[in-house]
């Protein structure tokens, strides 16, 4: 009998590839447990789904929604323009300025967001009155109850953007460094002060690295939000809670915030890709040569 | 007796313990064209740095156009200017750096005139005609829409040199502007450069193109260890070396 090798097919000969029968198998399996955890919710006798389907659009939880929203955008810009701040200190070669930075992100990274929350809103507890005027002197321009001048939401404000600063400080100052050093150079041989090339050379390339983690972080804070429940801000899950303690639908209610809570967070994948596409304009680069042309394509499909 | 644009006097400048500088003097006259050769580390590029006070400098003194450059003389002391200052007198200097360092994130013609525009405080009008006009002048007349990254590296340095030329300057400074390039594309950067020459800027180019050197230099400034070693026409130090050192540079690299 001839062995395989010595009959001579010519060049006439197919290649076949690696065949991946497990992949096939762990996706079959996975997809089956999901459909079953599906099935499960659906039918369980416990979850009443007309409560859930009533409250849906209920207006106290479109208006929670709405306080959601606001609260995360209020404070996520607060948090980005102190972050930037805090970034640009940390690097400054000012050693004050950076301990100061070191020393207020050490502070708000290194306490549960809970407990912030709790403090601020307790605020009017230490300080019953606030008032501005000049220190170690009698002189007072305003004065007023704490309660009055920070309401709940206000602290719940303060709270999540003090916060959010300390962290995003990070991932801005991660940013700043990942900008070539030679760019600032070319800047100041133009005559650019330092201020100018922040704001138009270096920023600009350091949101391309920047928004990214900063997507995590707005979706990280629109959940949050919902801890301002412990000091009664009348957000989303604050108002499905209040709504579940007088009907004792619990289950139902958390399903209801937990969609909207969903949906938001699925929403905001798309200004995200808009800005990445917006920060990656001219990237499409390997270490400052122009990437060959399949290379392009490739990552693109 | 044509004017002084750069006048070096006894530069010295170290990093830490090790001086890379050890009292530079070097005068260099208005239109003309000096070629900076040296060994790697020689202190070359520093040196180069130092004139538009991208590094401060420990001693010496550095004119640039009769302006005292980065510093204040009081007696006999020099105190740094502040950045304002600064950041003013580097407007007349133009650099080209070996890495290019284009703006990614702005197209050709917006590397350009981001500077005239945003730091000379010209007009958009004419800001984009200046571009294009430099762009028309480095042979990249159609490019201006393009992103540095879907320009050869010939075409960005050829773009950054464009971008400093926008903002008028009186002196321009060349940090091996061809090191970076495949050398198909070196001859497109030296003909802008030639041609820069010709027109009668101020150049100071460090450089490994002994032929570019040969052919465009007034003079040729051989710098090794911080120090000069020998200066001359081209033809005195590149094809009759005085000194061992300058010999033996050259030896290897030609």
């Amino acid at each position: 009998m001839p062995k395989a090798q010595d009959i001579d097919y010519g060049d006439d000969v197919v290649a076949v590839p690696l065949r991946h029968p497990w992949r096939w198998i762990s996706g079959a399996l996975a997809t089956a447990l999901l459909l079953n955890f599906i099935y499960s919710v659906v039918s369980a006798k416990s979850i009443q789904h007309e409560i859930v389907l009533k409250f849906l659009f209920d207006h106290r939880i479109l208006e929670g929604a709405a306080v959601t929203v606001m609260v995360t955008v209020v404070c996520m810009t607060i948090g980005a323009v102190l972050a930037t701040l805090l970034a640009i200190m940390k690097l400054s070669v000012n050693p004050l300025l950076r301990w100061l930075a070191t020393g207020f992100i050490e502070f708000f990274r290194g306490t549960p967001l809970l407990l912030q929350i709790v403090f601020w809103g307790y605020l009017g507890i230490i300080f019953p009155e606030l008032f501005l005027g000049v220190p170690f002197t009698d002189i007072v321009f305003v004065r007023g109850e704490t309660s009055d001048i920070i309401p709940a939401i206000v602290a719940g404000i303060i709270a999540l953007s003090l916060n959010e600063a300390a962290y995003s400080a990070e991932i801005v100052r991660a940013g700043i460094l990942a900008v070539d050093q030679g760019q600032t150079e070319a800047a100041k041989s133009l005559g650019m002060s330092s201020k100018y090339t922040m704001r138009r050379i270096v920023l600009p390339q350091a949101m391309r690295v920047i928004i990214p983690p900063m997507g995590n972080e707005f979706i990280g804070m629109l959940k949050n939000t919902s801890l301002l429940q412990m000091i009664a801000v009348a957000e989303l899950y604050t108002q499905a809670s209040t709504i579940s303690s007088a009907n004792l639908a619990q289950i139902e209610l958390l399903i209801v915030s937990g969609f909207w809570y969903l949906l938001m967070t699925s929403i905001l994948g798309f200004p995200q890709r808009a800005l990445e596409k917006k920060y990656g304009r001219g990237f499409e680069t390997v270490g400052g040569r122009a990437a060959p042309r399949a290379f392009k394509v490739g990552r693109r499909l | 007796m044509s004017e002084v644009m750069v006048d070096a006097r006894s530069v010295r400048k170290s990093y830490g313990s090790v001086e890379v500088l050890s009292g530079i003097t070097l005068k260099v006259e208005q239109g003309e064209v000096l070629c900076i050769i040296g060994p790697s580390g020689s202190g070359k590029s520093t040196f180069l740095r130092c004139l538009n006070h991208l590094e401060s400098i420990n001693g010496g003194r550095i004119y640039v156009n009769g302006e005292l450059m980065g510093y204040r003389q009081v007696g006999n002391v020099l105190y740094e200017m502040k950045s304002k200052d600064i950041a003013k007198a580097r407007q007349g200097i133009g650099m080209v750096f070996q890495r290019f360092n284009l703006f990614p994130h702005l197209t050709a013609l917006q590397n350009i005139i981001e500077a005239p525009m945003g730091v000379a405080g010209m007009n958009a009008d004419d800001a984009k005609a200046l571009g294009l006009q430099l762009l028309e002048q480095v042979g990249l007349a159609d490019k201006g829409d393009h992103y540095p990254s879907q320009l050869s590296g010939g075409q960005q340095q050829r773009v950054a040199i464009a971008r400093a030329l926008a903002m008028k300057p009186k002196l321009m400074l060349f940090d091996e502007p061809t090191s970076a390039l495949d050398p198909e594309l070196v001859g497109d950067v030296l003909d802008v450069m030639k041609n820069l020459a010709k027109a009668g800027m101020t150049m100071i180019v460090v450089t490994h193109e002994m032929g570019f050197a040969k052919e465009v230099a007034d003079r040729v400034v051989f710098i090794d260890k911080g120090q000069i070693v020998e200066v001359g026409t081209p033809k005195q130090v590149l094809d009759n070396p005085q000194e061992a050192r300058t010999k033996a540079f050259l030896n290897k690299v030609l």
